[in-house]
This record gives structure tokens, C-alpha cells and sequence, in this order.
């Protein structure tokens, strides 16, 4: 076995409602959406209309500039309504389940049989391409391309995030297909990536064909961008594509039963749900059945699809994100709070010993959405170097983005990074500056100047 | 406290956009900004936020200054009744200490936040709050017998050339605090060195030379002249350490500094890297002219003793610290302070006219700063180039 990666710079934030591993009942969601929104740079193209019957993976729309890619629906149903945004910009196609649920036919095979073709074949017209995502960039991977690697992280360190171990549990056949679908698309390795204390599970553990990696240490340990970096660094020029675990049984369940099965395990979490725990739902679900009776109704509340740190935040009749395994909720927070920045701050969590919460390192806290102060120029330094472990000048790079530099963006690394790997300076900074909007738009920018 | 919010929310639409008194917005809302941390949410990025902001962050680092303050305060009423050869009774001296720094602390703030509120009215910004800080430390870096019309002179100079041309926190290039003491430096020498302005209505035929002006005669004395300078006047370090020595208002006492320090390391706002930095690098460059004992100056003061002298520790702790002017990477940091330790006491000792070195080594620092990053950047830079060289 190899060594242990140990991530040191970092920070784990501990919140009040980490999801209990039961699996609760809730009644199956009526409606379920694709959001285009899921998918930065994206530009899609209706392949339905409104009132179309769709089966569970027929496509719905796919990429312009790429039409090979397909995004299908989740179920069978009815297409009931595609709702715009500004300038006609498509934001979700809303489709009404049937009872039962009916499914596109693919082709059932061992993916070990099948050559790479024939596997990118299934795999776009299914619609599980849009899974495989790329580094450098964070954008749905290139059919087109043979990546130098396939890393994928099997332990997620973001707060009050799903147990991976769970989440897979009992699905270890559909999830060594998938991954021996995956050996077919890279001439290089398939990286999976463990939690040295906490990745239990023999689904990961005993996985074949892979390279396992062991990883510890606080958040953002289980950031499969970290996890690349310190394995073996992306250089200009690499590609190296990324996916996750439950993506993984998708694939899989896709080569055993030649179907397109996206039923997932979700996380219920956050400390304004009352009793945090796991709900089986499908892909692109209205949180709306699962929230009905779990809400705390004494404060105004945000439910965010995925983590307090990179998640979306929808309505309560929202639908899950795209590659989301968990719904958080939190207090919104948008109450004034007197000489706030004076007070000692005993249930107030910062990286820093300002407030008296250092005391009690272990609480958990209940925070809320605020700002927590105003907009500011850069003033602090270091503070970003301490939440990122990679050799990667944050706030050098931050800079380089706010200026458009492309050269000196190139120069300091922003092939390496998502704006996952940054959140936690976001989180940390003082000044409250918008970091991941930022290494998003240096992206795009990138994206944009360089092909 | 919820009649206030009401009337704030009811006075709020006057100064917005349209409002009567639209002009005044920034003014508006650094007064509810003070009261009330603001209702604003996040709408993209992270959800939740840390609870730190800018103006916890200053009243943390004005916190650390206050045992300096207050000891400051002590020792000018200490020094003044000293001199006068009078005993005194505690409550007296502190009072004493108090009638006399009060205005200084008093006019600074009151023409650098008025200028400060001017710019950002002008601009259509917000008010920021980095003067909160300079607004303490100029004061602590003055000597007592300032006239104030030259305190207030020199905090606009601060604010306006020292910050505002630059577009303001954040973005000034030289700590605005020394810019305002090395504009009374240089504007006013009289009132800044020589013997008279370090005690407050001192005694005439009381000596009120720094330790540092006395360690300046070294240089030229000899053989028993010099050690009688050495034993009179510098041989008392417990003095220098706990700070009954005349010297600006909050620079003498090394153990209320410390004091500070400790704060802002334990905290995390001050940079310990910077702070030892430039301790190490004022502790070699003293112990390299004891090496070389060119002059009596080298020779007999100890390289420890550079730096509880004058404002080598304040300046170490708090000026040096400042994220906006120093080197911003983590080893520009090491460097940064480490040559500003080392050409402090270079300086002190070589250059007989600027007894009071440490200002110059950080304005000169603060200066190189960005070339110092400039390196250290291009080293990350290579660092990546040579991986992708090592690859193909």
C-alpha cells in the first residue's frame, strides 16, 4: 500500500446536523429537473418540446458546440415546461414522473469486453458523459480526448458532507463495472482515492484495476483537485478527468442492466432539518417531498443543493443539482446584529482567535448566511496560503484573475485548480471577496482565450 | 437597542439614491455599519462566511496597542515629574500622562477619520477602516512635546499622500502611520530630535536624551569617555525593557509591546513571521558590529540591547506587521523582516544623524516589498516550469 498523504493546511468546519445513516422514507418527488445551469460554459440546445413523453434516458438536450453530448432525463414522463432565464437562457426542463417508470434500452455488456469506443459510445448517448468531468477547467470532459489520468475521491471532506462508504453501500458489482468502464477511457491509470482513517468500505477498499491512494487530514483533503496535486501535478497541456463515486454506480448499473438507473442516496443536512439523515431519491428530484415534514420553521432558512461551501441555493419546491449527494439547510442570516464585531463571539466560528470560540474547539456551530461584514479591498495576507494545500499563490492568482492576465494566470496555476479548491479562502477572507466567482471567471476566460 | 434599529431603518432611505441627503451616503452607513453589522447575505460562492471582518480585525490589532498606550501615558507623567526632580503620586502621574497625550491622540483621529470620510463621500465608497489603527499609532510614534497643529499636519499628509492617492486601504505602498512620522522628521526636525521634545515641560538642566541619542555619541568617543557614556546612560536594560526611558509616547516599554505582540500572534492577525524576522535580523547586524568593533558605539552596546532601544520593537510588532505595506508571500515575509531588523541597526549606527533608524529601515522595506514578492512569485513560477521539464 502506498504512503499516506497527509493535508495539513486546511480547515475543517464543524456544523450542528450531520446526517445519521438511516435511510428515511419520504414520498417519491412528482416533478424532476435538468438544469443547464448544473454545467458551467454550457450551451444547450432543446432536443424536446414542452409536452413531449420522454423514457429515463432520453435526451433532453445536448451541447452545441459539441452535440455528441448528450443530457437525458432522469425518468420517464412528461416534459412539462422549460422555464427561461434572462436573454432566453434555458434554466431547468421540468419533467413530470410517470408511476412507473420506463426506460430507453442500452446495451447490457461487461464494459471489460468493450473497446473504447464502444464504452464513450454508451456513455454519451446515455447522457453519463456529462459525469466525467476535466481538470484543468471543471467543465464536462472532451469525448474527443485520452486523459493522462482518471482520479476519483472516495471520501468527501466538505462540511456535513455524505459518508462515501454509504452512499455506495451494497453496490460493489455496479460499482467495479463502472470502474472498469473508466480503465477503457484513459491510457493512463484509474486513481482511487481514500480516506486513510475513514474510508471503510471493501466497495473502495478491494476495488480492482485501480490505483489506491490514501489520503488524511482536514478539509479540503477530499477535494479530488488537492488530491491530484499532490499526486502528480497537472501541467499545461495535461487533462485529466474526474468523477465521483456515485457516479460510478450509475455506469455501472448502466453496463449491467442497460439501463439509465440514476437513483442516488442523498444526505440530509444542516441545522434547521430535524432529524438529519439519508434519503433514496433520483437525480434532478423536487426537494419538496423530503423537506415537507423536516423543517424547523422557526427561522428564515436556505436550503442549499450540496455544501454550505460551493452548493446552489434553491427554493424549497427546488431540484437537486446535477452532481449533488446532499441538500443542506442553514439559517439565511439577514438580520442586522448590534456592535456585532465587538462582541466576544462565542458562537461565532472563525479561522482566526479574534473571537472567544476558540475556546471550544470541538463545538459545533450553527452559522448562518451572512456576510458577517462588508466588501473590502485586499487588506490581510496569508490568510488564503493557510487554507490551500497546494504550491499555489492564492491570492497572487486571485490578483491575476481581478487583472485579466492570462500569461501570469497560466504562470501561477490555474490549471490546477477548481473553484472547489478555493472555497475555504473564501470562507476565511476578511475582505469577503468572491473567490470562486473569480477562479470561475478566470476559467472561462482561459477557456475562452486559449481555444 | 430595537428603537435605534427603527430609526436608522426610517433615516436609511434619506441618504440612499434620491434621498435629500444622497451625498452623505458613505457617512450613513460607516455610522450603521459601526452599530450594526449589516444584513447582507451571500448570494454566490460560499454560504456561510467566517465571522471576521475588517473592523474586527482593527479593533483587535488598536487592543494590542492599548498596553502601550497606557504605559505611555504612565511614563510621560513619570519622565515630566522626574525631571523636575518631584515625586509624584501614581493617580497624578497617570493624570499628567493623560492631559498631555489625550489632544495628540484626540487631533489625529479627528483630521485623518475627517479626511478619511471626505475621500470616501467624494469617491461615492465606502468608508474604510484602516485609520482605526494608524489614527492610534501615529500618536504612539510621536514624541510628547508635538505641537499639535504639526501632529494634525502631518496626519493629513499620512491620509492624503500616504493612502488616499493611492485609492486607500489596501492599496498604499508605505505604512501610512510612518509616512506621517517621517513627514515631522524631515519637516520639522527640531520638534523630532534633540533633547528637549522626549519629556514633556522638562526640567532645563535635566538631560532628555533618548538612549539612542546618547549610544549616537559613541561613535566619536573614546577609551574612558565612552565607557562612562556606556555606564551612565545605556547600562540600564531592565530600564529599557519595562520602558522609564524618554522616547515616543508608546515606543519605550518593550514589555508592553510584547504584550501586543502576543495578541496579534495569538489571534492571528500580526505576522509572527515578520515580527521574528526582523528581531533575528536586528540581533545579527548587532552582533556582526560587535565582531567588527570599528568605534566604542559597535563596540560595548550588546546586539540584545539594539533591540529594546528606541523603536525597534514597536516597530518590529506593529508597523512592520502591516499586511497592506509589507512583502505579502509567506517567505517575502522572512525576508522582508529580516532586512528591516538588519538595516535598522545598521543605520542607527552608522549614520549618526538618524539616531532613530527603524522608520527608515520599514519605509525602505515597504518600499522593496513588491520586488521582494516579485521573487518569490517567480519561484513558484519555476518551480512549475521545471515540473513540466522534468515530465517531458
Amino acid at each position: 500500500m502506498s504512503e499516506v498523504k497527509k493535508i495539513k493546511k486546511g480547515l475543517d468546519i464543524k456544523l450542528i446536523g450531520k446526517a445519521d445513516k438511516v435511510l428515511e422514507k419520504a414520498d417519491r418527488s412528482e416533478t424532476f429537473a435538468i438544469k443547464p445551469t448544473d454545467f458551467p460554459g454550457l450551451t444547450p440546445k432543446l432536443k424536446v418540446k414542452v409536452d413531449a413523453e420522454v423514457k429515463a434516458g432520453s435526451a433532453l438536450f445536448f451541447d452545441k458546440y459539441r452535440p455528441e453530448i448528450n443530457f437525458t432525463s432522469p425518468v420517464s414522463g412528461k416534459v412539462v415546461a422549460v422555464n427561461r432565464g434572462e436573454r432566453r437562457k434555458i434554466l431547468e426542463v421540468i419533467i413530470q414522473a410517470d408511476n412507473e417508470l420506463q426506460y430507453e434500452e442500452f446495451k447490457q455488456a461487461n464494459p471489460a469486453d468493450l473497446s473504447r469506443d464502444e464504452v464513450k459510445e454508451q456513455l454519451l448517448q446515455s447522457g453519463l458523459w456529462a459525469f466525467l468531468r476535466q481538470r484543468p477547467y471543471d467543465v464536462i470532459a472532451n469525448p474527443a480526448d485520452a486523459p493522462k489520468a482518471i482520479h476519483i475521491s472516495a471520501f468527501d471532506s466538505a462540511p456535513l458532507a455524505a459518508d462515501f462508504d454509504y452512499l455506495v453501500e451494497g453496490e460493489a458489482e455496479a460499482f467495479q463495472m463502472g470502474l472498469d468502464a473508466l480503465t477503457k477511457l484513459t491510457d493512463g491509470k484509474v486513481h482511487l482515492n481514500i480516506n486513510a482513517q475513514k474510508t471503510q468500505s471493501k466497495v473502495f477498499t478491494e476495488a480492482k484495476n485501480v490505483v489506491i491512494n490514501k489520503f488524511a487530514g482536514v478539509h479540503p483533503a477530499g477535494n479530488v483537485g488537492v488530491q491530484i496535486h499532490k499526486l502528480d501535478p497537472i501541467n499545461k497541456g495535461d487533462i485529466v478527468w474526474v468523477i465521483r463515486p456515485q457516479e460510478i454506480l450509475f455506469i455501472g448499473r448502466l453496463f449491467q442492466k442497460g439501463i439509465y438507473d440514476v437513483s442516488r442516496k442523498i444526505a440530509l443536512t444542516g441545522s434547521e432539518v430535524k432529524n438529519p439523515s439519508y434519503y433514496n431519491t433520483i437525480l434532478g428530484a423536487s426537494v419538496r417531498n423530503i423537506l415537507k415534514a423536516q423543517l424547523k420553521d422557526d427561522d428564515k432558512i436556505r436550503v442549499i443543493s450540496g455544501n454550505v461551501l460551493t452548493g446552489t441555493q434553491i427554493p424549497e419546491d427546488g431540484f437537486l443539482g446535477f452532481y449533488d449527494s446532499q441538500i443542506t439547510v442553514i439559517p439565511e442570516g439577514d438580520n442586522y446584529e448590534f456592535l456585532g464585531w465587538a462582541l466576544p463571539g462565542l458562537q461565532k466560528f472563525s479561522m482566526s482567535k479574534t473571537f472567544f470560540s476558540w475556546l471550544t474547539p470541538n463545538k459545533e456551530y450553527r452559522l448562518d448566511a451572512n456576510l458577517h461584514g462588508e466588501h473590502r479591498a485586499f487588506v490581510m495576507t496569508g490568510e488564503y496560503d493557510k487554507v490551500l494545500p497546494m504550491d499555489v499563490l492564492p491570492q497572487q492568482l486571485i490578483k491575476s484573475i481581478m487583472v485579466e492576465d492570462i500569461d501570469q494566470m497560466e504562470q501561477l496555476g490555474i490549471y490546477e485548480v477548481a473553484p472547489e479548491d478555493l472555497a475555504l479562502c473564501e470562507f476565511v477572507c476578511t475582505s469577503k471577496i468572491n473567490v470562486q466567482d473569480l477562479v470561475r471567471q478566470g476559467i472561462d476566460l482561459m477557456i475562452k482565450e486559449m481555444s | 437597542m430595537k428603537a435605534l434599529r427603527k430609526f436608522l431603518d426610517k433615516k436609511k432611505p434619506l441618504f440612499q439614491k434620491g434621498g435629500k441627503f444622497a451625498k452623505l451616503q458613505s457617512s450613513f452607513e460607516a455610522f450603521e455599519t459601526f452599530l450594526y453589522v449589516p444584513n447582507t447575505t451571500s448570494h454566490t460562492g460560499t454560504h456561510i462566511k467566517d465571522a471576521i471582518d475588517l473592523k474586527r480585525t482593527m479593533s483587535v490589532v488598536v487592543l494590542a496597542l492599548i498596553p502601550a498606550l497606557l504605559f505611555g501615558i504612565y511614563n510621560t507623567g513619570y519622565q515630566h515629574f522626574l525631571s523636575l526632580g518631584q515625586s509624584a503620586e501614581f493617580m497624578d502621574i497617570c493624570i499628567y500622562g493623560l492631559i498631555k497625550i489625550l489632544p495628540i491622540i484626540v487631533v489625529s483621529y479627528v483630521v485623518g477619520l475627517g479626511i478619511e470620510f471626505a475621500f470616501a463621500q467624494m469617491r461615492g465608497h465606502q468608508v474604510n477602516e484602516g485609520f482605526l489603527v494608524s489614527g492610534m499609532l501615529i500618536p504612539l510614534i510621536m514624541p510628547v512635546g508635538a505641537p499639535l497643529w504639526m501632529v494634525a499636519v502631518s496626519t493629513a499628509f499620512a491620509v492624503v499622500i500616504g493612502k488616499e492617492v493611492f485609492g486607500g486601504t489596501g492599496m498604499n505602498i508605505w505604512n501610512p502611520a510612518l509616512v506621517a512620522r517621517a513627514f515631522f522628521f524631515f519637516a520639522y526636525p527640531s520638534k523630532m530630535s534633540g533633547d528637549v521634545v522626549w519629556i514633556a515641560e522638562k526640567a532645563d538642566s535635566f538631560s532628555g536624551a533618548t538612549p539612542l541619542a546618547h549610544a549616537a555619541t559613541l561613535v566619536d568617543a573614546t577609551g574612558e569617555a565612552a565607557t562612562s557614556i556606556y555606564t551612565q546612560h545605556l547600562s540600564n536594560a531592565w530600564d529599557m525593557f519595562v520602558g522609564f526611558i524618554p522616547g515616543s509616547i508608546g515606543e519605550t516599554s518593550t514589555i508592553a509591546i510584547l504584550i501586543g505582540a502576543v495578541i496579534l500572534i495569538a489571534s492571528g492577525i500580526g505576522s509572527w513571521k515578520i515580527m521574528a524576522s526582523v528581531f533575528v535580523g536586528g540581533y545579527t547586524m548587532g552582533a556582526i558590529f560587535n565582531l567588527v568593533g570599528a568605534n566604542a558605539y559597535m563596540e560595548l552596546i550588546p546586539a540584545w540591547q539594539h533591540l529594546i532601544m528606541g523603536g525597534f520593537a514597536f516597530g518590529a510588532v506593529f508597523m512592520a506587521t502591516d499586511p497592506v505595506s509589507a512583502a505579502q508571500t509567506a517567505r517575502g515575509k522572512i525576508i522582508y523582516g529580516f532586512l528591516i531588523g538588519f538595516l535598522a541597526v545598521l543605520i542607527r549606527v552608522m549614520n549618526a544623524g538618524f539616531p532613530e533608524a527603524m522608520m527608515l529601515a520599514i519605509l525602505l522595506m515597504n518600499t522593496f516589498a513588491p520586488l521582494i514578492d516579485h521573487y518569490v512569485v517567480q519561484g513558484n513560477i519555476k518551480r512549475r516550469l521545471k515540473r513540466v521539464k522534468v515530465n517531458a
